[in-house]
């Protein structure tokens, strides 16, 4: 069985169709990217995928673990290891970013019938995942995202993520406003990720980002359907050709 | 389910202090005149000099009813108070004097105990020293003989009238004075008790210092008064906390607090006020219209007020310093919340009389359902006041689209040495920012209480740390079923 079957999906906002039959299958231990020219509905997939409710889904089906993501609430979805890297992460004043991860991480683990991790227990995890990204101790204490560089941000999407290790995780856009270094970290910090019972999905516009995370399948997102799919040479062939090509391939 | 579903469900929850205890009272009849002031400062084997004080008032009060000077200025609505349909003494029966407070009704006893306050020698809560106020009484104080070793007096303020008149006279109304306004005259009239600390020279009070008032009675109003001194170099801690049963009629609270700190004195007052705010449509609730003052009248003392308003279906309210002392220093902060129906109109007031005076202000309001919340302040430098300083932050939370937040600062500056900072925000609780959460697994109710209480951080940070993390909870249980 797939770890993520999308079926003929569509999605709308309000009455404007954005995904318009999309089909894709991913299997735990694969890395996948989806790559398209700005509006193609990248960033409505990955929004859908996590079960943001202001997409509205019309037609079609998503199976994770064979079943129904449709019907789950987005904090289900995550305690059930869908994990979203935002593009834009949010800033929640007065709550430390520590506090924070911990919350979320005793979230899960409630879910699953663990116990809660003290604070001194998640100190020593917390600090070994820091270093993995190069991050600062004192980032966790200062409030989430708030006055984070874009870079601090982006990192602090991945550092949630090896520390909540998910079974799906989706990072829309990570490598937007990330320098070569930063950019480099992050996709460190995503490669230690990849493990046989664990899928993940590099949305991404650039295919810089993929000459360090290689993506074992690209697949090409046009107004709204999969135009293309391919290995990892077709992110290598649209850089070289542009979007348009496929964008006129698709309207003929 | 929908956010809205959630928030709704949510919503449901009851008032869980809610409940009524069966116990005898005994009250006089309704209504107001001067038969009942005397009546009431009988019933209380008042000295003769209380009683000439509550007359006088009651005749001012007489005159403002008569003209109909009620306030109307705050940002509330309510029908006309009809002020001789309420009760304005009632207390639980029982013995003239007891030995101990293990001698108390035990309905009594179980009351406080259901309220998380166990009065009884054995599993009191260490570190904090009580007094409870039930209905028009206090039932007792705990810990007092321990304070009184330190030359501490911590009494029901009946008591400090009978037992330390010289202190009441020289301070009563010294702050707050019966003129004040419309609530404070009438309370003057009738107060029925209330707490009195006394803080000597040079003493640092080892304990947090309190008062439980419970509404428990129907139609009755509750005015208590309490008068806290902080002598030369003295520090005081003091906390008060509020609950009534749930009714479908409007109670009236009408308190007054007075504050006195002298030469380098330190007054620390916490509220968390969590009367019966009303059921979901605005039926019931208590009107709380209150006139809360200190006075820093010495050098370098300080005065600071938190509270934490959850309650009440009207809150009118605005803890104030008078900073006469030079070097003296006000503090205020607040944490407002209106859920339903709920109104609020509260803030502070900072006079500035003393050489290099200063102030904080933070007020954190929070509106949800068809809350409406008003912050309403007023910083004044008067001419003399060197040096003065003060920082005002003024932030508002919005959730759902039914509330509203309302700011009326009002600044005076006769000074020209003094330094005025304001910020003001208003924000609302974004789709975006509960996503975010619940996309790391947090439950819808859980997301919007994290993010309220991020936001009342700065204030929670003040409370004693017993009481923080009550009044965190209390806050989610108030917003509960608010978010849409």
């Amino acid at each position: 069985m797939s770890l993520l079957e999308i079926k003929n999906l569509h999605a709308k906002v309000g009455n404007h169709e954005i995904l318009k039959g999309i089909n894709l299958t991913l299997n735990a231990g694969e890395v996948h990217s989806i790559m398209g020219p700005n509006g193609s509905g990248k960033s409505t997939l990955a929004q859908v995928l996590a079960r943001r409710e202001t997409y509205e889904v019309t037609e079609g089906e998503i199976l994770y673990n064979g079943e129904d993501l449709l019907a789950m609430k987005p904090e289900e979805a995550a305690c059930e290891g869908v994990f979203l890297a935002f593009q834009y992460p949010v800033e929640i004043p007065g709550i430390t970013n520590a506090y924070f991860l911990r919350s979320a991480l005793n979230a899960m683990r409630k879910y699953r019938g663990e116990d809660e991790v003290d604070a001194m227990d998640f100190l020593p995890l917390m600090r070994e995942k820091l270093k993995l990204l190069d991050m600062d101790e004192r980032l966790m204490n200062r409030s989430v995202n708030e006055s984070f560089s874009g870079g601090e941000k982006k990192r602090n999407e991945i550092l949630q993520m090896s520390v909540l290790e998910p079974k799906l995780a989706i990072l829309d856009e990570t490598d937007s406003g990330l320098d070569i270094d930063a950019l480099r970290i992050v996709a460190q910090g995503v490669n230690a990720m990849r493990s046989p019972d664990r899928a993940i999905l590099v949305v991404t516009h650039y295919q810089r980002l993929l000459d360090y995370i290689v993506p074992d399948r690209v697949h090409v997102l046009v107004n709204g359907v999969v135009v293309r799919s391919g290995g990892p040479e077709l992110a290598l062939e649209l850089e070289d050709k542009g979007y348009t090509t496929m964008e006129t391939a698709t309207s003929a | 389910m929908s956010q809205d579903a959630v928030i709704r469900e949510l919503a449901q929850q009851e008032y869980k202090w809610g409940f009524v205890t069966d116990v005898a009272e005994e009250r006089i009849p309704k209504g107001l005149s001067e038969d009942v002031v005397r009546l009431i400062s009988a019933k209380k084997n008042e000295p003769e000099f209380m009683l000439q004080w509550r007359l006088k008032a009651y005749r001012h009060w007489a005159s403002l009813e008569r003209a109909g000077a009620e306030p109307q200025w705050a940002n509330v609505k309510f029908p006309p108070i009809n002020y001789q349909d309420i009760t304005y003494y009632s207390s639980p029966k029982m013995k003239p004097s007891l030995n101990s407070l293990d001698e108390l009704d035990p309905e009594i006893l179980r009351t406080y105990e259901k309220l998380g306050i166990p009065l009884q020698e054995q599993n009191r809560l260490a570190g904090v020293a009580v007094d409870a106020v039930f209905d028009s009484v206090s039932v007792g104080t705990t810990f007092k003989e321990k304070l009184g070793e330190l030359g501490i007096i911590f009494c029901s303020f009946s008591e400090a009238v009978r037992e330390h008149p010289d202190l009441i006279k020289k301070y009563l109304g010294t702050v707050v004075p019966h003129t004040d306004n419309f609530y404070a005259a009438l309370n003057a009239a009738v107060f029925s008790d209330g707490s009195f600390v006394y803080v000597p020279k040079g003493v640092r009070c080892p304990m947090e210092l309190s008062t439980y008032f419970r509404i428990n009675a129907a139609e009755t109003g509750q005015f208590e008064r309490t008068l806290i001194i902080a002598d030369e170099g003295a520090y005081v801690s003091y906390l008060e906390g509020c609950t009534a049963p749930m009714r479908d009629e409007n109670q009236l609270h009408a308190a007054v607090v007075e504050l006195i700190a002298l030469d380098n004195a330190q007054i620390k007052y916490s509220t968390v006020q969590n009367w019966y705010p009303g059921d979901k449509n605005g039926k019931g609730g208590i009107y709380n219209f209150v006139t809360k003052r200190g006075k820093c009248l010495g050098v370098n003392s300080k005065i600071s007020w938190t509270q934490v308003e959850t309650g009440s279906s009207i809150t009118w309210k605005y803890p104030s310093c008078i900073l006469q002392g030079d070097n003296s220093v006000g503090e205020f902060y607040s944490v407002a919340l209106t859920n339903n129906f709920q109104q609020a109109d509260t803030g502070t007031k900072m006079i500035h009389i003393g050489k290099n005076t200063r102030s904080t202000i933070v007020s954190k309001g929070i509106s949800a359902g068809h809350g409406q919340n008003t912050y309403r302040g007023g910083v004044k430098i008067l001419k003399d006041a060197t040096g003065a300083r003060n920082y005002t932050q003024c932030d508002s939370l919005l959730i759902g689209d039914k509330c509203g937040a309302h700011t009326f600062p009002y600044i005076e500056v006769k000074n020209s040495t003094a330094r005025m900072e304001h910020e003001a925000s208003t924000s609302k609780i974004g789709e975006d920012q509960l996503f975010y959460l619940r996309q790391r697994g947090l439950k819808a109710e859980d997301a919007v209480s994290m993010i309220v209480n991020g936001f009342c951080k700065r204030v929670f940070r003040e409370l004693p740390m017993e009481f923080a993390v009550e009044a965190q909870k209390l806050l989610s249980i108030s917003l509960e079923g608010s978010v849409g």
